[in-house]
Protein backbone atom coordinates (compact mmCIF):
# COMPACT_ATOMS: atom_id res chain seq x y z
CA UNK A 1 0.00 0.00 0.00
CA UNK A 2 1.38 3.38 -0.92
CA UNK A 3 0.71 7.05 -1.60
CA UNK A 4 1.70 8.61 -4.92
CA UNK A 5 3.32 12.04 -4.86
CA UNK A 6 5.12 13.73 -7.79
CA UNK A 7 5.90 10.33 -9.28
CA UNK A 8 7.25 8.95 -5.99
CA UNK A 9 5.78 6.00 -4.18
CA UNK A 10 5.53 6.35 -0.41
CA UNK A 11 4.70 3.21 1.56
CA UNK A 12 2.16 3.16 4.36
CA UNK A 13 0.72 0.57 6.72
CA UNK A 14 -2.81 -0.85 6.64
CA UNK A 15 -4.15 2.15 8.54
CA UNK A 16 -2.43 4.77 6.38
CA UNK A 17 0.47 5.67 8.69
CA UNK A 18 3.83 6.15 6.94
CA UNK A 19 6.20 3.19 7.05
CA UNK A 20 9.28 5.41 6.85
CA UNK A 21 8.81 8.59 8.85
CA UNK A 22 11.71 10.32 7.12
CA UNK A 23 9.76 10.39 3.83
CA UNK A 24 7.37 13.02 5.17
CA UNK A 25 7.19 16.49 3.67
CA UNK A 26 4.59 19.25 3.60
CA UNK A 27 3.25 18.30 0.15
CA UNK A 28 2.71 14.77 1.39
CA UNK A 29 0.90 16.13 4.46
CA UNK A 30 -1.62 17.81 2.13
CA UNK A 31 -2.18 14.48 0.33
CA UNK A 32 -2.56 12.64 3.66
CA UNK A 33 -5.03 15.28 4.84
CA UNK A 34 -7.11 14.98 1.64
CA UNK A 35 -7.45 11.25 2.35
CA UNK A 36 -8.99 12.25 5.68
CA UNK A 37 -11.24 14.85 3.99
CA UNK A 38 -9.31 17.68 5.59
CA UNK A 39 -8.32 20.87 3.79
CA UNK A 40 -5.19 22.07 5.57
CA UNK A 41 -5.33 25.64 6.96
CA UNK A 42 -3.04 27.53 9.34
CA UNK A 43 -4.73 26.06 12.39
CA UNK A 44 -4.26 22.50 11.14
CA UNK A 45 -0.60 23.23 10.42
CA UNK A 46 -0.14 24.64 13.90
CA UNK A 47 -1.19 21.32 15.46
CA UNK A 48 0.68 19.19 12.90
CA UNK A 49 3.91 21.14 13.44
CA UNK A 50 3.43 20.96 17.17
CA UNK A 51 3.16 17.16 16.96
CA UNK A 52 6.27 16.90 14.80
CA UNK A 53 8.26 18.95 17.30
CA UNK A 54 6.93 16.84 20.15
CA UNK A 55 7.98 13.64 18.39
CA UNK A 56 11.37 15.10 17.60
CA UNK A 57 11.95 15.83 21.25
CA UNK A 58 10.41 12.79 22.95
CA UNK A 59 10.36 10.07 20.25
CA UNK A 60 6.69 9.31 20.91
CA UNK A 61 3.40 10.54 19.50
CA UNK A 62 1.50 11.95 22.49
CA UNK A 63 -1.88 10.67 23.65
CA UNK A 64 -4.75 13.11 23.15
CA UNK A 65 -4.86 14.03 26.85
CA UNK A 66 -1.19 14.95 26.76
CA UNK A 67 -1.56 16.86 23.51
CA UNK A 68 -4.39 18.96 24.95
CA UNK A 69 -2.37 19.73 28.06
CA UNK A 70 0.71 20.73 26.08
CA UNK A 71 -1.28 22.90 23.67
CA UNK A 72 -3.03 24.61 26.57
CA UNK A 73 0.33 25.53 27.99
CA UNK A 74 1.90 26.88 24.81
CA UNK A 75 -1.11 28.25 22.92
CA UNK A 76 -3.65 29.07 25.59
CA UNK A 77 -6.92 27.71 26.88
CA UNK A 78 -8.96 28.12 23.70
CA UNK A 79 -6.65 26.02 21.53
CA UNK A 80 -5.77 23.62 24.30
CA UNK A 81 -9.16 21.96 24.37
CA UNK A 82 -10.68 18.74 23.12
CA UNK A 83 -13.46 20.67 21.41
CA UNK A 84 -11.11 22.84 19.38
CA UNK A 85 -9.06 19.83 18.29
CA UNK A 86 -12.15 17.87 17.30
CA UNK A 87 -13.31 20.82 15.17
CA UNK A 88 -10.04 20.62 13.27
CA UNK A 89 -9.77 16.82 13.19
CA UNK A 90 -13.29 15.42 13.56
CA UNK A 91 -12.32 11.74 13.45
CA UNK A 92 -9.96 11.86 16.40
CA UNK A 93 -7.30 14.56 16.70
CA UNK A 94 -4.48 12.35 17.90
CA UNK A 95 -5.14 9.75 15.23
CA UNK A 96 -5.76 12.03 12.25
CA UNK A 97 -3.25 14.75 13.10
CA UNK A 98 -0.51 12.21 13.80
CA UNK A 99 -1.18 10.51 10.48
CA UNK A 100 -0.97 13.83 8.62
CA UNK A 101 2.19 14.72 10.56
CA UNK A 102 3.77 11.48 9.36
CA UNK A 103 4.07 10.06 12.88
CA UNK A 104 3.19 6.59 14.12
CA UNK A 105 -0.18 5.98 15.70
CA UNK A 106 -0.09 7.45 19.22
CA UNK A 107 0.90 5.04 21.97
CA UNK A 108 -2.20 4.14 23.89
CA UNK A 109 -4.56 5.30 21.17
CA UNK A 110 -7.54 2.95 21.38
CA UNK B 1 -22.51 6.43 52.52
CA UNK B 2 -19.17 6.04 54.18
CA UNK B 3 -16.13 7.50 52.51
CA UNK B 4 -14.80 4.05 51.84
CA UNK B 5 -18.00 2.94 50.15
CA UNK B 6 -18.04 6.11 48.05
CA UNK B 7 -14.52 5.36 46.91
CA UNK B 8 -15.53 1.83 46.06
CA UNK B 9 -18.41 3.11 43.93
CA UNK B 10 -16.19 5.59 42.10
CA UNK B 11 -13.66 2.89 41.31
CA UNK B 12 -10.85 2.66 43.79
CA UNK B 13 -7.52 4.16 42.81
CA UNK B 14 -4.93 1.43 43.00
CA UNK B 15 -1.22 1.68 43.50
CA UNK B 16 0.55 0.35 40.42
CA UNK B 17 4.29 -0.17 40.36
CA UNK B 18 6.20 -1.06 37.22
CA UNK B 19 9.45 -2.80 38.13
CA UNK B 20 12.28 -2.51 35.60
CA UNK B 21 15.23 -4.86 36.04
CA UNK B 22 16.74 -5.17 32.58
CA UNK B 23 19.15 -3.11 30.48
CA UNK B 24 17.45 -0.84 27.90
CA UNK B 25 18.63 -2.69 24.79
CA UNK B 26 19.27 -6.32 23.89
CA UNK B 27 15.79 -7.38 24.96
CA UNK B 28 12.41 -5.78 24.38
CA UNK B 29 11.48 -5.62 28.09
CA UNK B 30 12.48 -2.01 28.77
CA UNK B 31 10.69 -0.56 25.76
CA UNK B 32 7.60 -2.71 26.35
CA UNK B 33 7.47 -1.61 29.96
CA UNK B 34 7.59 2.06 28.98
CA UNK B 35 4.83 1.55 26.40
CA UNK B 36 2.60 -0.17 28.96
CA UNK B 37 3.24 2.70 31.38
CA UNK B 38 2.21 5.24 28.73
CA UNK B 39 -0.91 3.29 27.83
CA UNK B 40 -1.78 2.59 31.45
CA UNK B 41 -1.44 6.30 32.28
CA UNK B 42 -4.82 6.82 30.61
CA UNK B 43 -6.46 5.08 33.56
CA UNK B 44 -6.40 7.18 36.70
CA UNK B 45 -4.20 5.07 38.93
CA UNK B 46 -1.41 5.87 41.33
CA UNK B 47 1.57 4.92 39.18
CA UNK B 48 5.22 4.61 40.12
CA UNK B 49 8.24 3.05 38.46
CA UNK B 50 11.07 1.16 40.11
CA UNK B 51 14.52 0.71 38.60
CA UNK B 52 16.52 -2.16 40.07
CA UNK B 53 19.57 -4.19 38.94
CA UNK B 54 20.46 -3.54 35.26
CA UNK B 55 17.19 -1.58 34.99
CA UNK B 56 19.07 1.48 36.26
CA UNK B 57 20.88 1.62 32.90
CA UNK B 58 17.56 2.64 31.30
CA UNK B 59 17.87 6.09 32.87
CA UNK B 60 21.51 6.76 32.00
CA UNK B 61 21.89 10.04 30.11
CA UNK B 62 23.39 10.57 26.64
CA UNK B 63 22.42 7.15 25.29
CA UNK B 64 23.61 6.57 21.74
CA UNK B 65 22.26 3.57 19.85
CA UNK B 66 23.60 4.39 16.39
CA UNK B 67 26.02 1.45 16.28
CA UNK B 68 23.49 -1.15 17.43
CA UNK B 69 20.88 -0.08 14.88
CA UNK B 70 17.91 0.34 17.20
CA UNK B 71 15.93 3.40 18.17
CA UNK B 72 17.12 5.32 21.22
CA UNK B 73 13.86 5.53 23.13
CA UNK B 74 15.32 7.17 26.23
CA UNK B 75 13.94 10.66 25.33
CA UNK B 76 10.47 9.20 25.91
CA UNK B 77 11.22 9.01 29.65
CA UNK B 78 11.20 12.80 29.61
CA UNK B 79 7.57 12.72 28.43
CA UNK B 80 6.43 10.78 31.51
CA UNK B 81 5.80 14.01 33.43
CA UNK B 82 3.23 15.01 30.77
CA UNK B 83 1.49 11.71 31.48
CA UNK B 84 1.35 12.47 35.22
CA UNK B 85 3.87 9.74 35.92
CA UNK B 86 6.32 11.43 38.25
CA UNK B 87 7.52 8.85 40.75
CA UNK B 88 10.60 7.04 39.48
CA UNK B 89 12.38 5.19 42.28
CA UNK B 90 15.96 4.16 41.59
CA UNK B 91 17.69 1.71 43.91
CA UNK B 92 20.92 3.22 45.17
CA UNK B 93 22.72 -0.10 45.70
CA UNK B 94 22.06 -1.08 42.07
CA UNK B 95 23.70 2.16 40.92
CA UNK B 96 26.68 1.62 43.26
CA UNK B 97 27.21 -1.96 42.10
CA UNK B 98 27.48 -0.70 38.51
CA UNK B 99 29.80 2.20 39.26
CA UNK B 100 27.01 4.71 38.58
CA UNK B 101 25.76 7.68 40.56
CA UNK B 102 22.79 10.02 40.23
CA UNK B 103 25.01 12.31 38.10
CA UNK B 104 24.99 9.64 35.37
CA UNK B 105 21.19 9.69 35.12
CA UNK B 106 18.96 11.86 32.95
CA UNK B 107 17.40 14.86 34.61
CA UNK B 108 13.73 14.01 34.61
CA UNK B 109 11.23 16.54 35.84
CA UNK B 110 7.51 17.12 35.98
CA UNK B 111 5.56 20.35 36.18
CA UNK B 112 3.31 20.77 39.17
CA UNK B 113 0.08 22.32 37.87
CA UNK B 114 -0.97 23.13 41.43
CA UNK B 115 2.29 24.93 42.19
CA UNK B 116 2.49 27.42 39.29
CA UNK B 117 3.96 24.79 36.94
CA UNK B 118 7.08 24.52 39.03
CA UNK B 119 9.49 21.91 37.70
CA UNK B 120 10.16 19.16 40.21
CA UNK B 121 12.48 16.15 39.96
CA UNK B 122 10.83 12.80 39.12
CA UNK B 123 13.73 10.55 40.09
CA UNK B 124 14.19 9.57 43.72
CA UNK B 125 17.07 7.45 44.95
CA UNK B 126 16.03 4.91 47.55
CA UNK B 127 17.91 2.25 49.47
CA UNK B 128 17.28 -1.48 49.00
CA UNK B 129 15.46 -1.46 52.32
CA UNK B 130 13.22 1.45 51.25
CA UNK B 131 12.54 -0.27 47.93
CA UNK B 132 11.36 -3.34 49.82
CA UNK B 133 8.87 -1.20 51.74
CA UNK B 134 7.68 0.52 48.55
CA UNK B 135 7.10 -2.83 46.84
CA UNK B 136 5.18 -4.01 49.89
CA UNK B 137 2.82 -1.03 49.70
CA UNK B 138 1.54 -1.70 46.17
CA UNK B 139 -1.79 -3.14 45.03
CA UNK B 140 -0.38 -4.23 41.67
CA UNK B 141 3.20 -4.95 40.63
CA UNK B 142 4.13 -5.42 36.99
CA UNK B 143 7.61 -6.78 36.51
CA UNK B 144 9.69 -6.32 33.36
Amino acid sequence: MAYELNGNTIEHDEEGYLTDLSQWNEDLAVVLAKDENIEMNDEHWEVVNFLRNYYDEYQIAPAIRVLVKALKKTMGKEKGSNKYLYTLFPYGPAKQACKIAGLPKPTGCI
Amino acid sequence: MSEEMQQEADGKIKKFMYVNRKAPYGTIYALESLEVVLIGAAFDQDVSLAFIDDGVFQLVKNQNTTDIGVKNFSPAFRALGDYDVNKLFVEKESLDERGLSSDDLMELTWEDEDDDWEEKPSIQLVSRQEMKTLLGNQDVILSF
